[in-house]
């Protein structure tokens, strides 16, 4: 009866406006695909942000962004990510981003970036293709 | 360095990373947690069951702060329900907790209840156990108050706290059998509702009325405490109230800290077994093609009842 190893994912919001509908909607739909998600709500920096994803041991971590706080705060948490040796965990952002920033946001290694016309069964589908849960510690 | 070392080092990485394979019950597990476990005893733990949004993690998220103050390292462990339907789940506890996030003196840790055959307390165990051996000082493990498992988690804690909130007195007994029976404190929260008092009148009445078996257990009077929890109200009297109930535990005249401990024990021990029971014998079932849904399948049909098919699978297996 060995348990499966699942998928955990952290979604996070970064910046200072204080709607997260966007958020809540892919927190349930990675719910419902079997996820569990590490949910924290809105406010949240950089430091916030790597600290919980790596006290909950997740494998990747969703950015949700309204107001172009990326500019400072993907960069940021990249940087952390790092420095605490966390580079492992996958990063993916959604939300609005000026076309001209995504180039920049993929080469510091963003994985993926989908914008508001993004379908969810998609988004969930890139997870799927694209995230495995990290290997057993111990095995 | 190895993961032990690191562990005992309280490195959030390495800890991070151990707990995850509890969670998913990786066997290779079991070395590290034996060489843990002689590391472990120190810390003092308090688990919080109540039924959902009655303010829980509101009321560790203060608790924390206040142990903060007293400089006391803080473990969390927040347990949220999984979904039947996909198996994933929204861990959102953490919502509450914010402002210990950057704090290293505070570990949180969110987990599913999986609904998996059991097991949860088991690993809710070995995860105390091992926040233990990390050095926190006390450890606060927040559960969903409606399985049984819930209950059985409040033997892995040396004071178990039931949150309630005004309107809701009557109804807990109703909720859950054994629940008056495991409380050390009981919480009326948001006690800014109408009600309040009421709702702890009710409490006292429940109390009185199973004080006698109480007695027969050591004589502890469960005590009842308001809480405003969301702007810090009644957080002094609630760790006054778990203090109280720490000098009794440990007032070790009548040898209540030692029932706590050998409930404690005894619920590791026998949740273990049972886990391990369970899933060797599925193991060997699978091997011949038998899954729990083969077994399911007969009992539905009538080709034979529960008791019958377990006693013939024991008589099979453990020859
Ligand atoms: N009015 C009032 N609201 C409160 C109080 N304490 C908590 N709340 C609110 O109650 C809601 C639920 O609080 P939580 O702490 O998340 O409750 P919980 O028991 O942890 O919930 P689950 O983990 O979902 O079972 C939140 O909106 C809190 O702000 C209180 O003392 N008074
Ligand atoms: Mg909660």
């Amino acid at each position: 009866m060995k348990q499966e190893r699942r998928l955990r994912i952290l979604i996070a919001k970064p910046g200072l406006d204080g709607h997260d509908r966007g958020a809540r909607v892919i927190a349930r739909a990675f719910r419902d695909a079997g996820f569990e998600v590490v949910y924290t709500g809105c406010h949240q920096t950089p430091e916030q942000i790597v600290s919980t994803a790596i006290q909950e041991d997740v494998d990747m971590v969703g950015l949700s962004i309204l107001s172009g706080a990326h500019t400072y705060s993907f960069p940021r948490i990249m940087e952390l990510l790092r420095e605490n040796q966390a580079q492992d965990i996958t990063v993916i952002g959604g939300g609005i981003f000026p076309l001209e920033d995504i180039p920049k946001l993929k080469s510091i290694g963003i994985k993926e970036i989908f914008e508001p016309g993004a379908k969810l069964q998609e988004i969930i589908g890139w997870v799927r293709a694209n995230v495995k849960p990290r290997r057993a510690l111990t095995a | 360095m190895n993961i032990i070392d690191q562990v005992l080092a309280g490195e959030v990485r390495a800890t991070a990373r151990l707990l995850r394979d509890i969670d998913d019950q990786v066997e290779s597990v079991q070395s590290i947690l034996k060489a843990l476990y002689p590391h472990t005893g120190r810390a003092y733990v308090v688990g919080f069951t109540g039924s959902p949004g009655v303010g829980k993690s509101t009321l560790v998220d203060q608790l924390a702060l206040k142990y903060r103050r007293e400089d006391k390292t803080v473990g969390i462990l927040a347990v949220d329900p999984t979904s039947p339907f996909s198996g994933g789940a929204i861990l959102g506890d953490r919502i509450r907790m914010q402002r210990h996030f950057l704090d290293s003196g505070v570990f949180i840790r969110s987990l599913a209840t999986r609904g998996h055959f059991g097991g949860l307390t088991r690993s809710t165990n070995d995860m105390i156990n091992v926040l233990d051996a990390m050095g926190k000082d006390v450890i606060l493990v927040e559960t969903v108050g409606v399985g049984q498992d819930e209950v059985e988690i409040a033997h892995s804690a040396h004071t178990t706290i039931v949150v309630t909130i005004p309107g809701m007195g009557d109804e807990i007994q109703a909720i859950k059998a054994g629940i008056m029976e495991i409380g050390s404190i009981f919480v009326v929260n948001k006690a800014d509702r109408e009600g309040s008092r009421k709702t702890v009148r009710e409490i006292r009445n429940l109390i009185d009325l199973g004080m006698r078996r109480r007695e027969e257990n050591g004589g502890w009077e469960p005590l009842i405490v308001e809480t405003e929890a969301v702007k810090g109200r009644g957080i002094e009297e609630l760790h006054q109230a778990i203090e109280k109930h720490k000098t009794y535990l440990f007032s070790n005249d009548k040898g209540q800290l030692d029932d706590v401990l050998r409930k404690r024990a005894t619920n590791q021990l026998v949740e273990t077994l049972k886990d391990e029971a369970f899933k060797t014998i599925m193991a060997r079932l699978q091997v011949r093609g038998v899954t729990i849904e083969t077994l399911v399948q007969k009992v539905l049909e009538k080709e034979t009842d529960p008791s019958s098919l377990v006693q013939r699978i024991l008589g099979e297996e453990l020859r």
